[in-house]
């Protein structure tokens, strides 16, 4: 849809022409309010340019002092303690491990919700639902941070698997996917709300259950629009902080047991935000370095999300 | 029955029990989800409804758990909350008047357009550390609460833009052509007709976006904020704590006291955003109502 252009105005007015001098200030005051709205706009560009330049700087002092081979291949993420040892591959673990597995627990229960909504539950239902869902997206992390480490740690985790910490990645993720499902069900719902009634009359005619319909008809057709939500939701996982604060530990780990405790790259930068770290000093500026991997790594993926949707669109509307 | 017709019964048979078997998946899959908001909502009132009290909203916090009260917490976050609001939302609606409205369809618009959507999916803890190096530093506004803000109203900017396009998006093209029909310039058609009727779209979004400006905590806690504040700000340039950071402070304590603490913070954060919440839903009804009248 174009921009609906104003009338030019001016040889149509022949009954009282209009004073140049209040058609100027018309025309000028037109001008300044497009500018300042242009401005207004052009702060979300000046953001971006702003976070990655700040990211970009901190990061090469850094690399400055420390090489990037060390930071991306070692295994040891101790900058606290003597010998300081800047390896991120443990940080970089810790995320993936309760990045995985939280979308292990939340994408089957997201996209099998979105298919209820979408081709099952009555109308009635989802007005009670999707709201309920909403309400879920809605709560702050600190809280589901406090709900995984007095909650599922103590209550789901110890008496399941039998283990002794307080702190493990799973009850952190357990809490990280709770967050994420509303997200991966309400995009996937409405990839599957965009896929044409026709497809589905055209499988019911020829005699498909329900079942057969959503897995053979309604998935397949969405399938680009819901993989962008699951990468969505693995980016947003991947970025989630205060969960991961609380209830995963605060020990860099290199494991891929997630009943151990770990610590996240996000969960890092808040351990140095509240120590008393000296601004300034090479240890402060590795939250620089770990911020950097983590929005490179969060941008690719919501690139990537975004893209497939793109296609999807291009597909269906 | 011909062996066929009885091969048909059973594979008829086995796809309709499929059919039933996944969709009882299917709604305990979805109850599951509402169950663990009741069993959260359900935990947090057992340890923490004993403690809200007038006391407790009213006090600052202490040592002592029993004495402790979140009325820093409180203030700091009702002052965030002013400031981010006055910041983020003329700018948001600006720029999504700007998208909407007078963008020519070229190659920078649809890089702030594509920009917009990737800067909603940075994690919230890098725009703490952006708030970090140019409010906290470079402008040296030291931990303030204007510090906060800024940094906030910038995670909060691309919701705002977002919902506010959706909403511009939805006023019918009839409204800008009646009117140019009668003469108004594009300025006059923007901000006398087609902003007055996205009005409660815009307002629905903007209040979700503070919602999530009030819960989140990385941030603040990235730029500084303080965990332990026994006063409330009294300017822009004061020092605070908010709501989220309390809680957290009280949660990583050992003590049984303090994790009560925690949760009684929470009843009061839900409860407020359980209120934003309702109102953005009843002002979005009402608008869909008057949309269809």
């Amino acid at each position: 849809m174009g921009i609906i252009q104003p009338p030019v105005t001016r040889s149509v007015s022949r009954i009282k022409p209009r004073g140049q001098l209040e058609a100027r200030l018309r025309n000028t005051r037109e001008a300044a309010v497009t500018g300042v709205l242009f401005l207004c706009a052009a702060v979300s560009v000046v953001t971006t340019a702003a976070i990655v330049l700040t990211l970009l700087g901190e990061t090469v002092s850094f690399f400055q002092d420390v090489s990037p081979i060390e930071f991306f291949t070692g295994t040891k993420w101790t900058p606290l303690f003597t010998p300081a040892q800047y390896g991120v591959l443990p940080l970089l673990a810790g995320t993936l491990l309760i990045a995985i597995c939280a979308a292990v627990f939340a994408v089957p229960l997201g996209l099998i919700t979105a298919i209820y909504l979408s081709e099952y539950a009555p109308r009635w239902l989802r007005a009670i639902i999707k709201p309920m869902l909403e309400i879920i997206a809605g709560i702050p992390t600190v809280v589901l941070g406090f709900f995984a480490l007095t909650f599922i740690g103590p209550d789901i985790v110890k008496p399941l698997f039998g283990t002794s910490q307080i702190f493990s990645a799973l009850a952190a993720s357990l809490a990280v996917g709770i967050m994420i499902i509303p997200l991966i069900s309400s995009l996937s719902e409405d990839a599957m709300s965009a896929v044409p009634l026709g497809l589905r009359e055209g499988a019911y005619a020829l005699g498909a259950t329900k079942y057969e319909v959503a897995r053979r008809v309604v998935v397949p057709a969405a399938l680009s629009g819901i993989i962008a939500s699951f990468i969505l939701a693995v980016s947003r996982a991947v970025g989630e902080t205060m969960i991961v604060a609380i209830a995963a530990g605060g020990t860099p780990n290199l494991t891929w047991n997630p009943l151990e405790a770990v610590e996240t790259m996000t969960a890092y930068i808040v351990q140095i935000s509240l120590g008393d770290t000296p601004q300034g000093s090479l240890e402060f500026r590795t939250i620089f370095a770990v911020g950097m991997t983590l929005f490179v790594m969060t941008l690719a993926m919501n690139i990537v999300s975004q893209y497939l949707l793109h296609k999807f669109r291009e597909v269906y509307e | 029955m011909t062996i066929s017709e009885r091969a048909f019964h059973r594979r008829l048979f086995l796809r309709r029990g499929t059919a039933l078997g996944f969709s009882i998946i299917c709604i305990t899959a979805t109850l599951l989800a509402i169950a663990v908001l009741g069993v959260l909502l359900v935990q947090v009132a057992s340890k923490g409804l004993d403690r809200v009290s007038w006391d407790f909203i009213n006090s600052f916090p202490s040592r002592n758990a029993g004495d402790a009260g979140i009325k820093a917490a409180l203030w700091g976050t009702l002052w965030m909350m002013a400031i981010t609001a006055i910041v983020a939302v003329p700018i948001g609606l600006g720029a999504a008047i700007y998208l909407e409205e007078y963008a020519p369809r070229n190659w920078l618009t649809s890089v702030i357009q594509v920009n917009i959507s990737n800067l909603a999916g940075v994690p919230s803890v890098v725009y703490g550390l952006l708030g970090l190096a140019l409010f906290v530093r470079a402008i040296q506004l030291e931990r303030s609460v204007l510090a906060g803000a800024l940094t906030m109203a910038l995670l909060v900017l691309p919701i705002i833009i977002i919902a506010a396009q959706e909403s511009l998006r939805a006023v019918p093209n009839s409204i800008r052509e009646a009117a140019y029909a009668v003469g108004a310039s594009r300025s006059q058609m923007v901000f006398h007709q087609v902003v007055p009727a996205a009005l409660p779209g815009v307002l629905t979004g903007v209040i979700l976006a503070l919602s999530r400006a009030i819960g989140e905590t990385a941030p603040l806690i990235t730029i500084g904020a303080l965990l332990f504040v026994p006063f409330t700000p009294h300017s822009p340039f004061d020092k605070f704590t908010v709501l989220p950071i309390q809680i957290f402070n009280w949660t990583s304590r050992p003590q049984e006291a303090f994790q009560q603490n925690a949760a009684a913070g929470i009843i009061v954060l839900l409860a407020v955003l359980l209120t934003m919440n309702s109102v953005a839903i009843f002002l979005r009804n009402r608008f869909q109502a008057n949309a269809r009248g």
